[in-house]
């Protein structure tokens, strides 16, 4: 299963904030944690990562600094700040409200086996 | 470095990416950087899992994703970064190793220089008073191209032989331009002063150069810097104006009169700007797009029009042109205009690209021209002959002459060109060709004039 682009877009903002506000991390390792959490289907171009977090950056949700690396590469890391953690309650909330409308609809239609119905339309 | 990319192909191929990524206009140098360990973070976790060197580039490359596609979205982030700053990027000045901002500084301090070289006459009883505007008009190249001069010698480290010339020409030029016995408010010294600073520009051009005079594609960018110089000095004039619109009503808002002052100061203000005009144009050179071949790209088609307007209506109605004091001056600046558009069309031109509309039109311009020169000369001769020749009229008709011989070779060789018998090179290098000509020129009105017609 391919998750969409508007909606791995979407949920770039929160993941990136919840997993910088976790430790202090860098690029490469957000984009590992995102595909542990997401067992691999939330699938980003790598390089898609950086503008997101350099607009994050720009609106002064996180911090970047450099360090260096375990082999003394420089490397730049990320840190949250205060508004960062203010907006990551922010886009928590809506998440939940939106996940909360989908549950709800989920439960009332009752589908069974998740999308059966639409299967059933096309017989053969 | 190298050395270490022969061991280890990896690092090469990781070098090579860098490079790709490094052109892009929207991706900064620390992006790359970020970018790249987070190739080698993707390159060293593949490899665990059990792929080689090469596939394991090769799929983080992949992972990464298009350049174009990263570099597109770095735009969107970044947008800022699409339009070059006028002001000399830090960056550029951390790269230099502190080069840029010590370049900075020489720049400043030579511009301060010229400006408070100005006032340094004043203080040896030449105030800047109506008994001796003679004075500073005949000297006022001489406060600042000498330190322009002196600018690009250091910046292209030239060896000491260029400094003795230079110093030698700048020097003579003082001489002339003050032992002269110039009676007070004459046609020569006045001439002097127009002419001086234009053959001193040219001996500010050997320094520009760096030694390589005799090289035609020196002398073209010499000709494109003096182009750039221009526009850059205009723009900053006229931010100088508003700046001093400002300052002159606010302190009068108080009821203080600034314009003694500021009136003091300007001529010091325009030499500084001289200084820093000629330092953007060399830090900017790469930057940004060169204005004035757009300029003339935008104003070609339309003087071209309007000369041929212009010679339809005179043969229309049979009217011939009214000898005024002003004609031949103005009919100097027309060949001077037409020159310039010819000048940055050709400084801008691929030599290899074959010829197109526009060449055209530039032939067109420069055959209008010359024969409406033609028309205006033919008319002028005929009343130097029946007046005989002042100072102003000689100089006026010298140049026109210098002009037209110019611009008459030129059609000719252009004209070869667009019959595909010669190559556009020929145009370029007569032009690179003739630039000495007019110093030539200026240099025998500054200084033979006044001999010849007894300093009045």
């Amino acid at each position: 299963m391919d998750i969409g682009k508007d909606l791995v877009a979407a949920s770039a903002t929160p993941l990136v904030l919840a997993i910088v506000a976790e430790a202090d991390t860098y690029g490469y390792a957000i984009l590992k944690r995102v595909g542990e959490l997401s067992g691999g289907r939330l699938q980003w171009t790598d390089g898609m990562l950086y503008p997101v977090l350099h607009r994050l950056e720009r609106q002064g949700h996180i911090e970047g600094y450099w360090g260096s690396s375990d082999t003394g590469r420089r490397r730049k890391y990320y840190r949250i700040t205060e508004r960062g953690l203010a907006e990551l309650k922010e886009q928590r909330a809506q998440w939940q409200a939106v996940d909360a409308a989908l549950r709800s609809i989920w439960h009332a239609a009752s589908l069974p086996g998740g999308w059966a119905p639409l299967g059933s339309l096309s017989p053969g | 470095m190298t050395t270490v990319d022969a061991a280890n192909p990896l690092e090469a191929q990781i070098d090579q990416w860098r490079s790709y990524l490094g052109r892009r206009r929207a991706i900064h140098p620390t992006d790359v950087e970020e970018l790249e360990d987070h190739l080698r973070g993707q390159i060293a976790t593949l490899m665990e899992g059990g792929l080689s060197q090469d596939e394991a580039f090769l799929v983080a490359v992949k992972r990464l994703g298009a350049q174009d596609v990263i570099a597109a979205e770095f735009a969107r982030e970044h947008s800022e970064r699409l339009w070059k700053q006028l002001i000399v990027a830090p960056e550029a000045a951390d790269a230099a190793g502190g080069e840029g901002r010590r370049e900075m500084l020489v720049v400043f301090a030579l511009a301060a220089a010229a400006g408070l070289t100005f006032k340094l006459p004043a203080l040896f009883g030449l105030g800047m008073t109506g008994a001796n505007e003679g004075f500073y008009a005949r000297n006022i190249s001489l406060f600042v191209l000498p330190l322009l001069a002196g600018y690009f010698v250091w910046k292209r480290a030239a060896g000491a032989d260029s400094w003795r010339w230079l110093a030698v020409a700048f020097a003579a030029a003082a001489i002339v331009a003050n032992v002269f016995p110039f009676a007070k408010g004459s046609d020569t010294e006045a001439l002097l002063a127009l002419h001086l600073p234009i053959a001193l520009w040219l001996v500010v051009g050997v320094a520009y150069v760096g030694g390589r005079w005799r090289d035609g594609a020196a002398r073209m960018n010499f000709v494109r810097f003096s182009g750039e110089f221009f526009i850059y000095f205009v723009l900053i004039a006229l931010g100088g104006a508003v700046l001093v619109a400002f300052t002159m009503g606010m302190f009068e808002a108080i009821g203080i009169d600034a314009e003694p002052v500021l009136e003091g100061w300007l001529p010091s203000a325009a030499l500084g700007a001289v200084i820093v005009a000629s330092w953007l144009v060399e830090a900017k050179q790469s930057v940004i797009e060169n204005m004035a071949p757009v300029l003339t790209r935008l104003f070609s088609p339309l003087f071209t029009a309007t000369l041929f307007v212009f010679l339809a209506t005179m043969a229309w109605t049979g009217r011939g042109i009214d000898i005024q004091r002003e004609v031949l001056i103005g009919f100097d600046l027309l060949l001077v205009l037409v020159l310039g558009l010819l000048l940055y069309s050709i400084s801008a031109r691929d030599p290899h690209t074959p010829r197109g509309a526009f060449d055209f039109v530039l032939v067109a311009l420069v055959v209008s021209a010359l024969v409406a020169d033609g028309v205006a000369l033919a008319a002028i001769a005929a009343r130097i002959t029946e007046y005989g020749s002042t100072p102003n009229r000689l100089a006026a008709l010298g140049m026109n002459i210098v002009l037209l011989g110019n611009l008459a070779w030129s059609a000719w060789l252009y004209l070869r060109f667009l019959r595909g018998r010669g190559a556009f090179a020929a145009v370029e290098r007569w032009q690179t060709a003739y630039l000495p000509v007019y110093g030539a020129w200026a240099a025998i009105v500054a200084v033979g004039f006044p001999l010849l017609f007894g300093y009045r």
